[in-house]
């Protein structure tokens, strides 16, 4: 529990700082905007904690998720229909993520070393599948498409016909993996052994654990999580480019992750703190946007962030009693 | 034996690259049976274990339960047979709490392939798992990194009991635990034979191995090198067939200084942080080997970690050779002439991923080093030169040290340490999980190095080790030392006393030994 307060301090501060720097960014409509944007992150942040978990690292979930909403957009462009195409995206992004964790496991290659080429490798293939990606092109090409996606698109993303936020719909969506996937960690036998794997495989493989069968698991569910995340991308956007689209995604991702508790050892972290880690980013760059100042300082700002969130956490973690 | 043997394993033969390390043992255990497994260092036993239990396979042979043959490809596999194995070096997710590590693989659950965890029922085994081994309940719900070895020791016992056994296997479990958490043990091992469960004991402490196995395998270099039941078990047989000769000092304590050395080490009024209240105060004579006992958790690591720089100091005065010390790292105490052998080698003691050499050379990089660097191949003379000084088993200095046999990465340790010719040695636990030729070596090495004016202070929980090599003891209880015994007055009984809180003589106990502080003039002074 000890392990959220940090993140927990740290968003308290930065949502104060937020309401207190203009009116207007205290109103419920920018709010919403920040939780919306939060959901999107959130979702690519519990991939990453969980891959982190189990002691691995994953740094193609950026260009999964931009390569993603490229697909996304092609297929419709193509005359797949929306839910379809969704479909197809996310069967992407399992099938990226069964290669990862059998490249891991089966031939024991490092996740560092895999992923990195994955990064490059899924990059590669969003651009060569297409420029940029936009709904509108594809409703043009494909007018009886109008409906179903704006039904989608008020579903997943909130927003209506005119692009109008109603209600946070990417945030819910988090919130409901969050629970889905704290279920799983902290009150399943899964979870149990990801935390085993994580800290100790040896001792996990000993216990009888399928050490292999579940790090391939963890990695499946992240890249599919990444997938997730470029459709809503696309379906958030007017238009994603195939060279900048989730561009350093994976980056935010484990930093909120580390920020949200998960030790980079492996072994640790919480789906709470995951949610509340992947929370911090958007309010601080929606906040660094009402002061005014450029976003050339938003980069040394996260940096800065993340070193006094880590030194929170560890300063909180040295305090603790040995129970929980 | 009559009847169908619970668990039979027929000419099982292991290779790995470079060792064969078991060629064709065959051995049979009956229900409720006790069969100790003893050996060198390195001779297979613990390979042999994780065959059986599943880890490992055999390159040839074959298992058989209750008179069938059973293929195990994996862990779960043999753990769903029945068969539990207590490994030698802990393996434990320390990261999660006692209970899960008790269930972990096995846990009790709710809505099928779910998988939904039964916290409730789980801590209710627990508790009883926990009780049956003498583990204090309020650990249930500790992460297992901050137990002492000891406990951890006793969670993988609770573990091994939380299935439902039929072969438990234990290799070396009381390498860490203390006299009266072994006795515990000895009562686990009876209640389970007594409910049919065979045993299988590995343990390089023979007078162990004498009071609790019905009979005894000897193994040497992978193959079968002996067998003996009943009267037959006694130590100078089983050394004889172990090592393939006798053995004749055990305890070669040759250099006894009387009690003459000047005081090398000298603790006064010492505290640090997170430590008891009460100061320590001690010394350590040159060519004097000061044992310290104590039960687990008497906090004797915890003091010789704190005097060697791993914990923070917080007051009082040590002295090394009569010029005040200030250690806030050990990178000082080393300089100083002060080494620890830790008592958890794995986490401590080695860099468990890289070779021997390279562990060997680790604290010696300076004394390696010539103008232009390390030479090579003047490292690999060295650390060959170390390898056969202490007999390492190992095909070469490049094996990466988690190879190794539990007693050989021990002496690596021993090793790394020895080329800087200390002043004191802090010896924690120096024997744990090594073999009796091996003891016996290093027996002699630390008797030698007393000869040469070291100060030896040597933690351990090993009371035959204690009684054979201490000239000195002192005794540890609940963070404080209660008590001092001089060679005369030295007997498990006295240490016992002390050890478990006793401030007066036992009753019967003629000596006067036990009074706290007792100093070899003979006057007794006041504690502190
Ligand atoms: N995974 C492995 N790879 C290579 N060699 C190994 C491996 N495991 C064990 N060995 C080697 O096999 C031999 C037998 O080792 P084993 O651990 O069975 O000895 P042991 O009898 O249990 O010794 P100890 O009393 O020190 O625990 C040793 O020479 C060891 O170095
Ligand atoms: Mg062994």
């Amino acid at each position: 529990m000890s392990r959220i307060l940090g993140v927990l301090g740290l968003l308290t501060v930065l949502y104060a700082a937020l309401i207190l720097s203009n009116p207007s960014a205290g109103r419920l409509d920018n709010l919403m905007d920040v939780a919306n944007i939060q959901g999107r992150y959130g979702l690519i942040t519990i991939g990453a904690a969980l891959v982190i978990i189990v002691g691995g690292i994953d740094l193609s979930i950026g260009s999964v998720c931009g390569c993603a909403a490229v697909l996304f957009g092609v297929l419709m462009e193509r005359g797949v229909p929306p839910a379809a195409a969704v479909a197809l995206t996310l069967a992407f992004g399992l099938t990226v993520g069964l290669i990862n964790g059998l490249l891991i496991t089966q031939l024991r290659l490092q996740s560092f070393l895999v992923t990195l080429c994955g990064m490059f490798i899924y990059r590669g293939v969003a651009r060569l599948l297409a420029g940029t990606v936009s709904r509108t092109r594809a409703v043009e090409q494909h007018p009886e498409f109008v409906e179903s996606l704006q039904q989608l698109r008020y579903l997943l993303i909130g927003k209506d016909a005119t692009g109008e936020l109603l209600f946070p719909a990417q945030f819910f969506l988090l919130l409901v993996t969050a629970v889905l996937v704290g279920f799983v960690l902290h009150r399943t036998a899964y979870g149990r052994y990801w935390y085993a794997i994580g800290y100790n495989d040896q001792a996990a493989r000993y216990a009888g654990v399928a050490v292999e069968r579940h790090r391939v698991i963890v990695y499946v569910l992240c890249s599919l999580l990444a997938a997730a995340a470029g459709v809503l991308l696309l379906l958030d956007m007017p238009s994603v480019q195939s060279d900048s689209g989730g561009l350093g995604l994976e980056l935010y991702a484990i930093l909120g992750a580390v920020l949200g508790g998960c030790s980079l050892r492996g072994g640790e972290g919480t789906a709470p703190g995951m949610v509340l880690g992947a929370m911090v980013l958007p309010v601080l760059e929606n906040l660094v946007s009402f002061r005014g100042l450029k976003s050339d300082v938003i980069p040394a700002v996260i940096g800065l962030t993340l070193l006094v969130g880590t030194m929170l956490d560890e300063w909180i973690r040295r305090r603790t009693h040995p129970r929980g | 034996m009559s009847g169908v043997p619970r668990l039979e394993v027929i000419g099982i033969r292991k290779q790995f690259p470079g060792v064969l390390a078991l060629d064709g043992v065959s051995l049979r255990v009956a229900p409720g049976e006790v069969l100790a497994v003893v050996g060198e260092n390195g001779a297979g036993k613990s390979t042999l274990m994780k065959i059986i239990a599943g880890l490992y396979q055999p390159d040839a042979g074959e298992i058989r339960l209750d008179g069938r043959s059973v293929r195990l490809p994996t862990p779960a596999a043999a753990m769903a047979a029945g068969i539990s194995l207590i490994h030698q070096e802990l393996n434990l997710a320390e990261n999660l709490s006692v209970r899960d590590n008790v269930f972990l693989g096995r846990e009790m659950t709710r809505g099928g392939w779910l998988r939904w965890l039964d916290g409730a029922a789980m801590r209710r085994q627990a508790a009883l798992l926990l009780q049956q081994v003498g583990l204090t309940p309020d650990r249930l719900f500790w992460r297992v990194e901050h137990l002492s070895p000891g406990e951890k020791q006793l969670v993988e016992i609770a573990r091994a009991l939380s299935l439902q056994v039929r072969v438990l296997i234990m290799d070396e479990p009381t390498s860490s635990l203390s006299h009266k958490e072994t006795e515990r043990l000895y009562e686990v091992i009876a209640a389970v034979r007594r409910a049919g469960v065979s045993v299988l004991y590995i343990s390089h402490r023979l007078a162990e191995v004498q009071r609790c196995a019905d009979r005894v395998v000897v193994l040497r270099d992978g193959r079968l090198a002996g067998e003996l039941c009943g009267t037959q078990i006694t130590h100078d047989n089983m050394v004889r067939l172990m090592v393939g000769r006798d053995l004749k000092q055990y305890y070669p304590r040759q250099h006894r200084s009387g009690r003459g050395g000047p005081v090398v080490l000298r603790l006064e009024q010492f505290r640090y942080q997170g430590g008891p209240d009460q100061p320590a105060s001690l010394e350590v004579r040159a060519g004097e080997v000061l044992g310290m006992a104590g039960l687990v958790g008497a906090g004797r690591t915890e003091l010789a970690e704190a005097v060697f720089g791993v914990r923070p100091w917080r007051d009082g005065q040590v002295w090394l050779d009569h010029r005040p010390l200030r250690i806030r790292h050990p990178r000082q105490a080393i300089a100083a002439g002060m080494v620890l052998v830790p008592e958890d080698r794995r986490r401590h003691g080695l860099v468990l991923d890289a070779s021997v050499g390279f562990n060997l050379s680790l604290p010696n990089l300076r004394l390696l080093s010539r103008w232009y660097g390390i030479s090579r191949r003047q490292e690999r003379r060295w650390q060959q030169h170390w390898i056969e000084r202490l007999r390492i088993r190992t095909p070469s200095p490049e094996q990466l040290v988690a190879l190794l046999s539990g007693g050989n990465q021990q002496k690596v340790v021993y090793g790394k340490w020895l080329a800087g010719r200390p002043r004191v040695l802090i010896l924690d636990e120096p024997t744990r999980g090594v073999d009796v030729g091996a003891k016996a070596e290093i027996y002699a090495l630390i008797d030698e190095l007393a000869g040469q004016g070291a100060a030896i202070w040597m933690i351990t929980s090993d009371m035959e080790e204690l009684l054979g090599m201490a000239d000195r003891v002192v005794v540890m209880h609940e963070g404080r030392i209660v008590g001092e015994l001089d060679r005369e007055h030295l007997s498990e009984e006295a240490v016992m006393h002390l050890a478990t809180g006793g401030r007066t003589p036992p009753a019967g106990d003629r000596h006067p030994a036990t009074l706290p502080r007792w100093r070899p003039d003979g006057q007794a002074d006041a504690a502190g």
